[in-house]
């Protein structure tokens, strides 16, 4: 996505370059093709859906006069007759994180034109994300055996079922649509449809490796909204 | 002439568009986020109660969110106009946050007005 300016002026950085970008015809964003434009502005929508679900959730836990069931005995996990808080979460937290790692290097190596590295690299973050998904599952599996509920649970507040399903579940089931485009990406990396710029077989764009990029903005947001639900959902 | 400063140009935005860093930048937000990770695990299995747990809380999820923000998705090498475009609007979420706790405690204290002799 080559930008060149009529008068074949450089681009200035910094605040001058901001001013300069947004008061110039045509095209506000310099040096950003428009499919990363439209990516970033989709994350900034679900930005903004997942807020108001954190905001919704901040606002019963704060109405509550039940009390809110605590989260590091909730979330618990009996290993080996040892009772240890949270171990679920801080698995697959790590288990996000190293998904997260592999696709910056998928994005890194994609560039570097490795198309060997960059499609394991992409199968390794489908595998951890679809790790994730499955701790998930068992995860609410559990907590419905012991009587969570949308409208109640054994422990105190009842709004406490409604806004984990609500939050937690929305966020798997991006992590499930990101793993499904990862398989995606995984194939057509290994096949070399972004090297010779094949025809997608769904929208019929043609290959580049900037789709793994911003497969990979994708991907990182997700990871983002997790660092938010854990910190919010789980420990506070 | 103007056609090969043309040439080198597009050559010079391609390698910014592409994003091309080094490795180590990588791995090294990759190591810090483990690290951030685990200290915000010890928070939870320390003691701490209160303003000081909540404040740790804040400040290692913003430092996790801002370095997968800025290295990962490459936010860092971007241009300031894309920049302000994605950051700057959700801060009407943090007024609608604050909007929403003021409100919360006010209905708290309603019910427990009704609640309690």
């Amino acid at each position: 996505m080559a930008y060149s300016a009529p008068s074949g002026a450089p681009l200035e950085p910094g605040l001058r370059g901001m001013v300069d970008d947004f008061s110039s015809d045509q095209r506000a964003f310099k040096d950003v093709s428009w499919g990363k434009v439209m990516m970033w502005a989709f994350i900034l929508s679900d930005i903004f859906i997942f807020a108001c679900f954190l905001i919704g959730y901040m606002q019963v836990r704060i109405t509550s006069t039940a009390p809110w069931p605590i989260g590091s005995e909730v979330f618990a996990l009996e290993v080996a007759g040892a009772h240890i808080p949270l171990l679920l979460i801080a698995i697959m937290t790590f288990v996000l994180i190293s998904s997260s790692g592999t696709m910056a290097l998928a994005v890194k190596y994609g560039y570097e034109r490795n198309r060997r590295v960059t499609a394991l690299l992409l199968l390794a973050t489908a595998l951890l994300g679809g790790t994730f998904v499955g701790m998930q599952v068992f995860e609410w599996s559990k907590l419905i055996e012991e009587g969570v509920r949308p409208w109640g649970n054994p422990w105190g507040a009842a709004q406490f079922g409604a806004t984990f399903f609500l939050i937690t579940g929305f966020h798997g089931t991006h992590v499930s649509i990101g793993v499904l485009c990862l398989f995606i990406m995984a194939v057509k990396v290994a096949r070399g449809s972004l090297e010779t710029g094949s025809p997608g077989f769904l929208t019929g764009r043609r290959g580049r490796y900037e789709m793994v990029e911003l497969l990979g903005l994708y991907w990182h947001f997700v990871d983002l909204v997790w660092v938010f639900i854990f910190a919010f959902f789980y420990l506070w | 002439m103007a056609h090969q400063q043309v040439h080198q140009r597009k050559g010079h935005v391609q390698n910014r568009d592409s994003q091309h860093h080094p490795l180590s930048a990588y791995l090294w937000v990759w190591f810090a986020l483990f690290v951030l990770s685990v200290l915000s695990y010890l928070v939870d299995y320390s003691n701490l109660e209160g303003y000081p747990k909540w404040g740790l809380i804040t400040l290692l999820m913003l430092l996790k969110a801002g370095l997968i923000m800025a290295f990962f998705m490459h936010m860092a090498w971007e241009r300031l106009a894309i920049i302000c475009a994605v950051l700057i609007p959700p801060g009407a979420l943090l007024f609608f946050m604050l909007l929403m706790a003021i409100e919360g405690q006010y209905v708290l204290t309603t019910r427990l007005q009704n609640v309690l002799p």
